[in-house]
Formats: structure tokens, C-alpha cells, sequence
């Protein structure tokens, strides 16, 4: 009985932390699962099949194409940046720069991301006006950055500097020996290129496309800050309805539809983790 | 078996700003030939090697290879085949994609491609491995599939930079003799860049010792290592006691001891090298100098003594004859009449200049003689 | 020479899509709605707007117990775990990593019951986030640890203290933070930027911290809003600027 009791003392070391985890994360999170499949405290599944509707299943859509697309902009983008940047040595005043600067706009809230747009293409932005004043053309004259080409804009503002901080540790892993080994065998650039990066850093950049989509699909400030009437994406529907005055006969709609956000994140990660598990077979 | 091909650097010189990395380096590798360029780190010798491949360009100097210019040429069109020190082998690839790489690149058909990967697998010892990746494989393997990767292109120049430091000293001895035994049976040219003077002396047709861009001599292991041509090449290659000498005509007076002084001794006042092998200490009750240290070492001994003035001389000799030495024991000093080399008294350096050989203690295999460094 | 030229051009472009819209936020932030011309008065409202003062307060407290929170809570465990239970590291490392993939969004939403008791036995200030930011800042603070605890030997350092006679909280506060620095340092700029951006649960649980006030203000001040929200930026790259100099000095040698 000491024995066992012996043995359970190191984990109790890890109470306090396992505790708070359960109350301030997993509680949460249950409490989503289960208020999904409930309906005026009774088990339902009329949330769930309400993610079905019409405008649930046009906001996923729309959720889908803003997180893809600036994903892959955000990715290729990021990756052509990482690239520019990895040359120069750590030290170089000018990559210490790059990267800070692209950890402060991956890191911080989307509502000053949003306000830097409007501030430059909004409504009485600068370039708005310069553009008025100057050219006589009416950049904003469909309000487009309040809805979703507005919104693929502003992502693209913080996917790019996360998939530079994502991707250059995969890209700073490219030894230079192989590069030289490669061009004393004959290679050409575009050979050294074709059989030997892009193999190498495929999984690295599939994986930092992946991350940014599960980012741009959870993302909220960014949107809720630009985006005051209707919602086009998940998020957004959320949003609406937590806060919704009209109750709409749905009070656990939210849930669902959070519950959906989280499958399908969750999806992402595990091929994320794949893909960085079949890399790491190789490194190292 | 390829027909050799010679390889002339015709007075190199690289500088980067004030640092001379090389300079004016001229230096011929007959075909077949494997050369050695030995130094401590900094003096160039894989500057040399990198310029020759083409990974690096001088700034003024020639490279002829087979008679055929080819300083300008770029890297990839040189038809020569290097092994790095370490990390060059490609991931994601299998070995034997790996060992086929260049001939990828050179346009040969798949088939042809995997039985010239398996030939050279074989020839380095390595046929069972053909499907793994490097990560599955140890250092020393690593380093025969490099060899063979480079190999496999029947190369007109083989380069090897440093291609054992990152290895285990065990691994190391046993894959240098692999390497000479490859090159010898294929005979391609080859420059191999080490600062192990062990390794040096035992693989190579001649040696160049390199110190800060210059070349100091170029020999044979066995003359370089008897007839040191400058004070650095004698104090780096080999171990030496400096004693006090007296040079007149061609001939050093050390310790009593008549010797031959080597071309390139001073005149006059000096330091004569003497090679602790040359050193016979005879017991004697009126002896003048004192035994300090006796270090048993398998097959040799090597004993350290201090002479009434100070100055310590370590003597080397087969383990029986060191067996009867004690500590606080008078002995006698005598030299063998090897030539030696005196140099000038000021210019005696710090021992870090030496090289780095077998690790201080033992021999790594007791069989070859001990030479190794002074700074140990 | 044709090379340099094209990374020129890149460059400058990225450098364009970056600083454009910082320096319209400077230039719209400075504007004289009313009369024309430049004016401060947005700025100095942010000194000086009750509201705006109060959540940039409110920030700056939540940022520093967050931190604070975050070392008291993972330093301890993932050392502890290192010393006694290494096998379950990999549990530890999903744990801390699970925020990542359940976002912020989705624990807001079953997050407000939590809160119910968190008002009744903390009260409602707006610090009372804190103990939902830490849960946010885990993974990005998780990595920062783990790599600089896996610098370092924690075994032989703390069995060299405690043969010595140190206590455990000695081995962790004298021995082993020391040591980590960097990682702790890299933890909390990072924590920090987070907490002063972070918009989704503040807003939806109702506290008026600085990125809901901006958002507010949005409406009726615009001036203030991008002053404001240029000043957050601009103190999240200058606190990962210092950070790049930190770890100048401890560059792991290879991956």
C-alpha cells in the first residue's frame, strides 16, 4: 500500500496544472459538446441538424474559401518572404526586424489589424482619398472591405508573417552542404530545385499551409471588428448566436455550430501532425 | 581502373579584405596520385580543395585540370566527385537513389542507374544496405556512401574534405585505410584535406603541409617526416624535443652528440629538433640527467627527463627496454646520428601549433608508430 | 547581379504591403476631422479618454498576471516532469498543444457557466481573464520552455543542487529559471503581445479590455481606434525586437 502510494506522489506533483486544464479548458469544451446535443435542457439533435440549414452551410462555405485562399496566399507569400530572409545571417539587423515585425502582426489581436485597413482602404482611408483625390477612382465604392474580399486582405495580413515564422525554421534546415553536394554532382539550379528542395521542404510547407488554414478557419477579431451587419462566415454566426436578442428557437445554435468549427480544426491538426511525423523520418 | 588525370593549381591566391586565406598556392597532383593537404585549421588547405571544385572562386591563380582550363567553370560542370565531412548525403533519398544522384543528373536511364549504385556499394562494403535512408545509417557508413556517391560518376578528380574528423576515432582508422584501398583501386586523382597528421602520413602518395595560405613543403609521409624542410613543418609533423645546439659546417653539436643538420638548419646557435626515437637513455649512476614521468603505452614506452639546466627530453622506446627505468633514476642521454633540423632559437613556438594525431595517451592500434602532436 | 536586383524588388514590395498600412494609421490617427490639418489629440486621448485609460490599464494588468500565471502553473510542471515523470512528457506536450486546436471562439462559447463562478468568487474585473489567457498562451509558451529546458541538463543541474542541500523550490527558482532565462523571457513577450491583441473571449464574456474598447470606439471615435491599435502593434514588434537581441547571445548550436 506505501509502495503504491509511493509511486502516485510524483504525479500528484502535476495536480494543480492537470486541475486548472480540466476547469478553464476541458469543462469548456464539454460544455459545447454536450449543449450541441441538447434543446430546452432536453437531448436534441434539432441543433445538429440545424448546421444543415441553408445559411450555416453558405457561411461554412464562405469559411471555407476565406481560410483556403488565404491559406495558399498566405503560404506561398510567407514562403517567397521566409525565402528573402533565411540568406541573411541571424544576426543581420535587417532579418531581426522582418521577423519581430512578422511575430507582432502574427500574434496580435486581429482588431488592430482590421483598423490598419481601414485606416488605408476603409471608407475615409488614406488611400482611399489619395486615390479619390488623385486619380478620381472610387476605390471603395462597393464597400468590398467589409465583406469577404475585404476580409481575405486583411488575413493575408497576419498569415503571411505566421507562415514566415512557421516556415523558416524548415527552410533554415536546408543544409548548404547539400546544396553543394548537389552542384559537384551536376546539378543545375533548377535540378537542385526540382530533386532536392522541393522534396525536402514539401512536408514542412504543406504542414505550415495546413496551420494557416486552421488559423484563418477559428480566426474572429479580425472579422467581427470589420464586420458589423450580417455573417457571412462561422465565426461570425457564433457571434450571432450568443448575442442575438431574437432568440430563434435555437438557444444552443452557437454550440453546434462551435462544435462543427472544432471537428473540423481538429481534422486539420491530425493530417498536420502526419505530415510532420513523415518528415521527421528524414531529418535527422 | 581510369587512366589518371593531372591536376595543376597554379598560383592560388583568395582574400577576403586584409585575411589571406590563400597565398599563391602552386601545386601538381600526378594522375592516380592521392595528396594529402595537412595543416591546422585557418592555413587554407580546404580553401585550396573548395577552389578546385568550384564551390569557391579565386582571386587570382589558375586551375588546369588534364590540360584543360577550368578556373571559370562552374561547379556542377567539372566532372569531379567530393565527400564532405558530414550531412551531404540527401535525406530523402535511399542510399542507392543517393550513390545514383549524379548519374540522375548526367541523364542516365534508371536501370543502368541502380547497377552502377550497387557496383559502388559494393565496392565500399555496403551492398546489403541499397534501400535505407542515412538516417538509418551509422557515421562511417554515411561517409562510404558519400565515397561511392561520388564515385559513381567515374570522376577525372576526387576531393575529400576532411571526410573522417566527425568520425569515432576506431571508425576513423579503419575507414582511411578503406578510402586508400578504393582510390588505389580505382585510380582517379585525388586531393584529400585533413588536419590529422596520422591520417596524413598513413594514406597518402605525398603530403603538403600548409600553414597560414602557403604551401611549406611537399614530400613523401617518410621524408617529411625525417627531413622536415621549415621550423613549423618539423614542430607539427611528429613529436620533437628542442635541445640547445651548435651548428658549423653542415654538422649540430646536441648534448655532446655529434649530428647532421638538415638543409634549412641555421647557422651557429639554435634549436635542434630531435625525434624522442632518437633519444637512448643508458642508466648510470653519475648520469646527468634525472627520470621524471615513465608512461607504458602497450608496445612503446615513452619516459620524460629533466636535465640539470631544466629543460625536459622525452625519449621513446620499444616497452621492454622502458621496462627497467624507475622514477629519480640517473640515466644517461644519447642521441642516434639521425639528421636533424635546428632552428632558429627566437622562433621557438608554443606547442599549440601541432597537430592534432592519435589521442595522448595510447596508440590508437599499437601497431603503427606513435606519432602525435605535442599537445597531448 | 540580376539576383540582387529581384530580391531588391521583393523586398521593397513586402516592405510596401507592411508599412503602407502603418503609415496610414499614423497619418489617419493624426488628422484634424474638424478643422484640417495634423493634430495629437487622438494620441493624447489615449492618455487621457477615462474609458481608453482605464482599458489600456486593464490590458497592461492582464498581460502581467497572465504571465506571471503562465510561469507559476508550467514552469513547475514540465520541470517536475522532466525530474520524476518523463514519460509523460508526450501527455503534457498534447495537453499544452490542445489550445491550438480548440480555439478561442469555441471555449468562450461553453467558457460563460466557468465564469459564473469565477464573478462570484473573484469578482468582475476585467483581470479575472486571466485565468482563460493563460489557457490561450500555453502552446506558444509550452515550445519556448521546452526548448530551453531541453538546452540544458535539468537532471544533473538539480541532483548537483539537491546534493548540495537545496530544497526544491531553491532548485527551481536558483538553479533551473536561471538557466532558462531565454525561454522564460521568449515565453512572456510573447504571452504578453497575445494578451494585448486577444478580442474574442474578452468581448463575448463583456470586459472592456483594450481591443474591445478600440473595437467600440470604432464606431464613434475612428481617430482614437487607430491610434490606439497602431500603438499595440507597434509595442508587440518592439517587445519581440528586444527578444531577438536576447537570444543573440543563446543560439543552439545546429537544429
Amino acid at each position: 500500500m506505501r509502495a503504491r502510494l509511493g509511486r502516485l506522489t510524483p504525479a500528484l506533483g502535476l495536480v494543480p496544472f492537470l486541475l486548472y486544464l480540466l476547469v478553464f479548458l476541458l469543462v469548456p469544451t464539454l460544455v459545447v459538446l454536450v449543449g450541441s446535443f441538447q434543446e430546452g435542457g432536453r437531448f436534441s439533435l434539432t441543433n445538429i441538424r440545424a448546421l444543415s440549414d441553408p445559411s450555416i452551410l453558405h457561411a461554412l462555405q464562405e469559411s471555407v474559401v476565406l481560410s483556403g485562399s488565404t491559406a495558399l496566399l498566405g503560404g506561398v507569400l510567407g514562403a517567397l518572404l521566409a525565402w528573402l530572409v533565411v540568406g541573411l545571417s541571424p544576426t543581420n539587423v535587417v532579418r531581426r526586424f522582418v521577423v519581430s515585425l512578422c511575430g507582432a502582426f502574427a500574434q496580435t489581436g486581429g482588431v488592430s489589424l482590421a483598423f490598419a485597413w481601414i485606416a488605408t482602404i476603409g471608407l475615409s482611408g488614406v488611400v482611399t482619398q489619395w486615390f479619390d483625390d488623385h486619380l478620381h477612382v472610387q476605390l471603395m465604392g462597393s464597400g468590398w472591405l467589409y465583406a469577404l474580399p475585404g476580409l481575405i486582405l486583411v488575413y493575408c495580413y497576419f498569415q503571411i508573417p505566421l507562415m514566415v515564422i512557421v516556415f523558416l525554421p524548415a527552410l533554415e534546415g536546408l543544409r548548404p552542404q547539400w546544396r553543394e553536394a548537389a552542384v559537384n554532382l551536376g546539378a543545375s539550379k533548377w535540378q537542385y530545385f526540382t530533386q532536392v528542395v522541393v522534396p525536402l521542404l514539401r512536408p514542412a510547407f504543406l504542414g505550415s499551409v495546413l496551420l494557416l488554414f486552421a488559423n484563418a478557419f477559428a480566426a474572429y477579431a479580425t472579422a467581427a471588428a470589420l464586420v458589423s451587419q450580417g455573417s457571412p462566415i462561422l465565426p461570425l454566426k457564433i457571434r450571432e448566436g450568443l448575442t442575438s436578442e431574437i432568440v430563434l428557437g435555437r438557444q444552443h445554435l452557437a454550440y453546434a455550430i462551435a462544435l462543427e468549427m472544432v471537428v473540423v480544426v481538429a481534422i486539420i491538426m491530425v493530417l498536420y501532425a502526419l505530415l510532420l511525423r513523415r518528415s521527421a523520418r528524414w531529418m535527422r | 581502373m581510369t587512366d589518371g588525370t593531372r591536376v595543376e593549381l597554379v598560383d592560388l591566391h583568395r582574400h577576403y579584405g586584409p585575411v589571406r586565406a590563400l597565398d599563391g598556392l602552386t601545386l601538381t597532383i600526378e594522375p592516380g596520385e592521392m595528396v594529402v593537404l595537412l595543416g591546422p585549421s585557418g592555413c587554407g588547405k580546404t580553401t585550396a580543395l573548395r577552389i578546385l571544385a568550384g564551390l569557391e572562386e579565386a582571386t587570382s591563380g589558375r586551375v588546369v585540370v588534364a590540360d584543360k582550363e577550368l578556373t571559370h567553370t562552374p561547379a556542377n560542370k567539372r566532372d569531379m566527385g567530393m565527400v564532405f565531412q558530414a550531412y551531404s548525403l540527401f535525406p530523402h533519398l535511399t542510399v542507392a537513389e543517393n550513390v545514383g544522384f549524379g548519374l540522375k543528373m548526367r541523364g542516365r536511364g534508371g536501370r543502368r542507374r541502380q547497377d552502377r549504385a550497387r557496383e559502388m556499394l559494393e565496392l565500399v562494403g555496403l551492398a546489403k544496405q541499397v534501400d535505407r535512408y542515412p538516417a538509418q545509417l551509422s557515421g562511417g557508413q554515411q561517409q562510404r556512401v558519400a565515397l561511392a556517391r561520388a564515385l559513381a560518376i567515374e570522376p577525372a578528380v576526387l576531393l575529400l574534405d576532411e571526410p573522417l574528423s566527425a568520425l569515432d576515432a576506431k571508425v576513423r582508422v579503419q575507414l582511411r585505410d578503406e578510402i586508400r584501398r578504393v582510390q588505389v583501386e580505382v585510380g582517379t586523382t585525388t586531393l584529400f584535406v585533413t588536419h590529422d597528421q596520422e591520417e596524413a602520413l598513413a594514406v597518402a602518395d605525398r603530403v603538403g603541409v600548409m600553414n597560414t595560405g602557403r604551401l611549406e613543403q611537399i614530400a613523401t609521409p617518410t621524408e617529411l617526416y625525417s627531413a622536415p624542410a621549415t621550423p613549423f613543418v618539423g614542430e607539427f609533423v611528429g613529436l620533437s624535443n628542442r635541445l640547445a645546439a651548435e651548428v658549423t659546417g653542415g654538422e649540430a653539436v646536441v648534448m655532446g652528440n655529434r649530428l647532421p643538420a638538415l638543409a634549412g638548419s641555421v647557422d651557429g646557435h639554435g634549436l635542434a629538433l630531435v625525434r624522442p626515437e632518437s633519444v637512448r637513455l643508458v642508466p648510470a649512476a653519475d648520469g646527468t640527467a634525472t627520470v621524471r614521468t615513465v608512461s607504458f603505452l602497450g608496445a612503446l614506452s615513452r619516459v620524460t627527463c629533466e636535465l640539470p639546466d631544466g629543460t625536459d627530453v622525452l625519449a621513446q622506446m620499444g616497452s621492454d627496454q622502458g621496462a627497467g627505468l624507475r622514477v629519480g633514476e640517473r640515466v644517461g642521454i644519447e642521441l642516434a646520428p639521425t639528421p636533424v633540423l635546428v632552428i632558429p632559437p627566437e622562433t621557438g613556438r608554443p606547442p599549440e601549433e601541432a597537430a592534432p594525431g592519435a589521442p595522448g595517451a595510447a596508440p590508437t592500434t599499437g601497431i603503427t608508430p606513435a606519432i602525435s602532436g605535442r599537445d597531448q | 547581379m540580376t539576383r540582387r536586383l529581384v530580391r531588391g524588388v521583393l523586398f521593397l514590395l513586402f516592405a510596401l504591403y507592411f508599412f503602407v498600412p502603418l503609415l496610414a494609421m499614423l497619418d489617419f490617427s493624426t488628422r484634424n476631422l474638424v478643422g484640417g490639418g495634423r493634430t495629437w489629440d487622438a494620441w493624447k486621448a489615449l492618455g487621457v479618454d477615462p474609458q481608453v485609460r482605464t482599458a489600456i490599464l486593464a490590458s497592461l494588468g492582464l498581460a502581467v498576471c497572465t504571465v506571471a500565471l503562465m510561469l507559476v502553473m508550467l514552469l513547475p510542471t514540465m520541470v517536475w516532469v522532466r525530474l520524476r515523470l518523463p514519460r509523460l512528457s508526450r501527455v503534457i506536450e498534447f495537453l499544452c498543444l490542445l489550445p491550438l486546436t480548440i480555439p478561442a471562439l469555441v471555449i468562450v462559447v461553453g467558457l460563460s457557466g466557468v465564469y459564473a463562478w469565477v464573478n462570484y468568487f473573484f469578482g468582475y474585473s476585467p483581470l479575472v481573464l486571466t485565468f482563460a489567457y493563460t489557457v490561450l498562451v500555453l502552446p506558444y509558451s509550452y515550445r519556448a520552455l521546452d526548448a530551453s529546458l531541453g538546452a540544458i541538463d535539468v537532471r544533473t543541474l538539480s541532483e548537483a543542487a539537491r546534493s548540495l542541500g537545496a530544497g526544491w523550490f531553491t532548485v527551481i527558482t536558483r538553479v533551473v529559471v536561471p538557466n532558462v532565462w531565454g525561454g522564460v523571457l521568449s515565453a512572456a513577450f510573447i504571452s504578453v503581445a497575445l494578451v494585448l491583441g486577444e478580442y474574442t473571449i474578452a468581448s463575448l464574456l463583456n470586459y472592456n479590455t483594450l481591443p474591445v474598447v478600440i473595437a467600440l470606439l470604432g464606431k464613434s471615435s475612428g481617430t482614437v481606434s487607430v491610434a490606439a491599435s497602431l500603438a499595440s502593434i507597434m509595442f508587440a514588434a518592439l517587445l519581440l525586437l528586444l527578444l531577438s537581441f536576447v537570444h543573440r547571445r543563446r543560439m543552439p548550436r545546429g537544429s
